[in-house]
């Protein structure tokens, strides 16, 4: 095995009226399958998600990405053993379970109006939005995917090769003197 | 601006999270059909100012297909619903309470 990559921009951070900040490594797990995959995520003690809900806590967390996929974050070191539980739970249906982590980037939002700064790039009713739910919207021109921690965090997913654009539209978006108090 | 609600997903989104897949209820004319048919099938379609039945994709969101009904002159948004299914008898009764000159399904 390689070691660990460095993620996608090496944690570059950008301190505006809200704070951009690239996560360190996060492992991250497709799963894709029409079948009931309750019993394979239990034997790794996780709890399946409601429709667009992310169900865990801290580095352990499950969304519902659509009818039949999933996604699994995870420490990076659990991953590799992960995969390899989830395949043979799901052995004899048809299933994809692969290893996504290095493909795609993580950012975290902090700040009171984050919010504002997501309804900027995302055609989404952020008024609306609650913590625990999985979004996936586009950011201005790329597919991105975010919830809500509490009222002030937000964490967004995107594909690594996009990741320095996801970077530079929030940090443009969030410059000191741009706030709308949209939702103040 | 068209709202469209994703029935697999159950998202209301404005129409850049979707792509649109063109008329829906065509009737594949596979190997074995005529030329005429097979014609028909790549490049006749009803092409409506009004009521129009389509697919979209969400393309930003879950990534599936479903069936939307709506007008090409207005824009209103009658519904949506899931794939491989007709359309629903409560979006048919909208459409002909909102729309009762209309002739035909689809």
């Amino acid at each position: 095995m390689s070691d660990p990559v460095s993620t996608a921009l090496a944690g570059a951070r950008h301190v505006g009226y809200v704070t951009i900040e690239e996560a360190g490594p996060v492992g991250m797990i497709t799963l894709r399958c029409r079948a009931d995959v309750a019993p394979a995520l239990a034997a790794l003690n996780l709890p399946v998600p409601g429709q667009r809900r992310i169900v865990g806590a801290g580095a352990r967390r499950v969304a519902w990405m659509s009818p039949d996929e999933w996604l699994i974050l995870l420490p990076p070191a659990d991953v590799a053993r992960a995969t390899a539980a989830l395949t043979a739970a799901l052995a004899g249906q048809p299933h994809l379970c692969a290893d996504v982590s290095d493909a795609r980037a993580v950012l975290h939002l902090h700040g009171p109006r984050v919010r504002e700064v997501l309804a900027k790039a995302c055609p989404v009713d952020l008024g609306r939005m609650t913590p625990g739910e999985m979004r996936r919207s586009r950011a201005g021109q790329i597919a991105a995917a975010f919830w809500l921690e509490d009222d002030r965090t937000a964490t967004v997913l995107c594909y690594r090769s996009v990741a320095r654009y996801a970077f530079d539209l929030f940090a443009m978006l969030a410059r000191p003197g741009s706030e709308v108090g949209l939702f103040d | 601006m068209l709202m469209l609600t994703c029935p697999a997903c159950g998202v209301t989104a404005e129409e850049t999270e979707f792509a649109p897949g063109g008329e829906a209820h065509l009737t594949r004319q596979g190997p074995g059909s005529g030329e005429a048919a097979f014609e028909g099938y790549l490049f006749a379609r009803k092409n409506p100012k009004g009521v129009h039945f389509e697919r979209w994709r969400h393309a930003y969101g879950c990534g599936k297909w479903f069936h939307a009904a709506r007008c090409t002159a207005t824009l209103e948004v009658f519904g949506t619903y899931p794939m491989g299914s007709a359309p629903p008898p409560d979006l048919i009764a909208r459409l002909q309470a909102r729309r009762p000159d209309r002739e035909g399904r689809a």
